[in-house]
């Protein structure tokens, strides 16, 4: 190193790219450190804080009175896995079919004006998501519901899902949509078991990304699915979830609540990451496509 | 066999019969004939009135500079230009004597395979499931047949002894070649009757070339093969009849030999003594 920089003097111009290069680099390292942090304080707050409430009763016993040791949120977990459930039927194949529509048949308005809605829908304020539902279910229901608040979800995930499936497919290579076309393959196989299953990693990690951000959400549930202390399983019956629950507790004036919604944090996360696991066990390809 | 066909890019210049822009029907001994083909992209124009007929059993060569039309050419016989934007197609195209829109696209593609120019594996898929991939697509469901299928094909493109140990692992861990040789493969594996290879050596190795000019050569006692190519002696070695385009349109259409050594155009003595392109 010594050695070449005696026998070969750097122009000035090559030391100030020198330079720039590492300042560059360094405001990337700061970057990252910047987005990493947040996720780690969370992640490690939310652990520390939760786990210590955490135990055999927080996932099979029922809410119980204040005062009371050993309550849980059994109702809650359960009541958040059948919102995410209901949200993914409708959420997974309208957004993976309106992805495809947008990708794969998009010559007309048609496509261009759903396109457009789906940017709009990704904007909208998840609590009007939920006046929507209201509207359009609980009102005719004449009841607060799990189907609501699902729904709810499942209309939040589409326009995540629409956008990352008609990505992922503008990705795979028109060639090898053609390769399978010359084979004789119809248009629609060729879709389906070609381009879809080439761009299936990124898609799923796009569902993903939905499922995770609608289990989190509160907002569109205040009004739909509503909450119960009880223990509750029928979709056209108000129903307890995890955020509802977090809410509830963490504004009550009690110590012990405090922590069971520390616990209840804890457990969303771990929640959603389970699901991950689940569907990349569920789904693991031999060969990623163009991830 | 008989004379040699000259074929020029007007309807009138010729008293040919191939140009009399009617179709014979009773005509058994042609594979695929074009009538007036032109290809439009937007509002260019990439191929004007191409009039060939290609016969059965019998290879085809296409040359001629880059971008003077050969892909487009060969995408039009299948179809290709369907999805592309843009394309337009005009005239008319017979393969085996049935006008190529008659009937579904998708019974034109089993008929008329085609290779492409840059290799296009199947990217979540294994060097087996590629080969076998034409057949699973289509609904068969015969392991043993796959199996058959698999070792036969990958033997004839000379990629059997190379990948006998490791058909499981993805297809686009082969290099360029394997991967072109694997994708020719693919395409015979359906047993078109017309097979379009646009350029399938141009990545290849001398060896690889010579096992895969030794397959068209094969594969002319059942197949027709139409073949786009740089390689003018490749073209002198493989094929019966070639075709020199130059831009957008054919230039000169002859037997092989006669191209090579007396053509009837100027411009082709010049394009193949390498004056120019
Ligand atoms: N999809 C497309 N959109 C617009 N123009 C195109 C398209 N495909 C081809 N062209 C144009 O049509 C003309 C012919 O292209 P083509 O690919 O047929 O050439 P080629 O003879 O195969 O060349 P090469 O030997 O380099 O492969 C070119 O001018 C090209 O720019
Ligand atoms: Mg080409």
């Amino acid at each position: 190193m010594e050695l070449t920089e005696k026998k070969f003097k750097m122009p000035g111009n090559i030391r100030r790219r020198k330079l720039v290069n590492s300042v560059m680099i360094i405001l990337c390292v700061i970057a990252g450190i910047i987005t990493i942090l947040p996720l780690l304080y969370i992640f490690f707050y939310t652990t520390k804080s939760g786990i210590t409430s955490l135990n055999l009763d927080f996932f099979i016993n029922m809410p119980k009175p204040v005062g009371e040791e050993g309550g849980g949120m059994a109702n809650a977990i359960v009541g958040s896995i059948i919102l995410i459930g209901i949200g993914s039927l409708i959420g997974i194949p309208v957004g993976v079919m309106s992805g495809i529509y947008i990708s794969e048949y998009s010559k007309n308005i048609t496509a261009f004006i759903i396109k457009f809605v789906t940017d709009i829908l990704s904007g909208i304020p998840s609590i009007i998501i939920g006046i929507f539902a209201y509207g359009l279910i609980v009102i005719n229901m004449q009841r607060f519901s799990a189907l609501a608040g699902g729904f709810a979800l499942g209309i939040l995930m589409i326009p995540t899902i629409t956008k990352v499936t008609e990505e992922m497919l503008k990705l795979v290579p028109q060639s090898i949509r053609e390769a399978s076309l010359a084979l004789g393959v119809s248009r629609w196989k060729t879709v389906l078991r070609i381009a879809l299953t080439t761009a299936s990693s990124g898609i799923i990690t796009g569902i993903l990304l939905a499922i995770a951000r609608a289990a989190g959400e509160t907002a569109p549930l205040l009004f739909t699915a509503f909450g119960n202390s009880f223990w509750q399983t029928e979709i056209d019956q108000p129903i307890a979830a995890l955020p509802l629950q977090i809410f509830a507790y963490a504004i009550s004036p009690y110590e012990d609540w405090h922590r069971q919604a520390w616990a209840g944090a804890f457990v969303l996360i771990l929640l959603v990451f389970v699901i991950n696991l689940i569907v990349r066990f569920v789904t693991r390809n031999k060969f990623s496509g163009n991830q | 066999m008989e004379n040699d066909t000259i074929i020029t890019d007007t309807i009138d210049d010729s008293e040919d019969i191939h140009d009399s822009g009617k179709h014979d029907t009773a005509d058994t001994k042609t594979a695929l004939r074009t009538i007036n083909l032109s290809v439009k992209f937007f509002d260019k124009l990439a191929i004007k009135n191409i009039n060939i007929r290609v016969k059965k059993n019998n290879v085809a060569a296409i040359i001629g500079p880059s971008g003077c039309g050969k892909s487009t050419f060969l995408r039009s016989i299948n179809l290709m230009h369907d999805l592309t934007p843009g394309a337009k197609v005009y005239g008319d195209i017979y393969v085996h004597n049935e006008h190529i829109t008659d009937n579904n696209v998708v019974d034109l593609r089993k008929k008329v395979g085609m290779v492409f120019q840059k290799p296009n594996p199947f990217p979540t898929m294994s060097i087996y499931d590629n080969v076998a991939a034409g057949l699973k697509l289509n609904g068969i469901r015969n392991k043993s047949l796959f199996d058959e299928t698999v070792e036969k094909n990958l033997t004839y493109t000379g990629l059997w002894d190379e990948v006998k140990d490791r058909l499981k692992s993805p297809a686009i861990s082969l290099s360029g070649g394997q991967q072109q040789r694997l994708c020719i493969a693919r395409t015979i594996a359906v047993k078109p009757e017309i097979i379009l290879m646009d350029e399938p050596t141009s990545a290849l190795d001398p060896v690889s070339t010579s096992k895969i000019e030794e397959l068209i050569i094969n594969f002319k006692k059942h197949y027709t093969i139409i073949i786009v190519t740089h390689n003018m002696q490749q073209a002198g070695r493989i094929s019966d009849y070639t075709a020199f385009f130059y831009l957008g349109k054919l230039v000169e259409y002859s037997r092989t030999r006669r191209l090579f050594t007396n053509p009837r155009e100027k411009l082709t003595e010049e394009y193949v003594t390498g004056k120019f392109g």
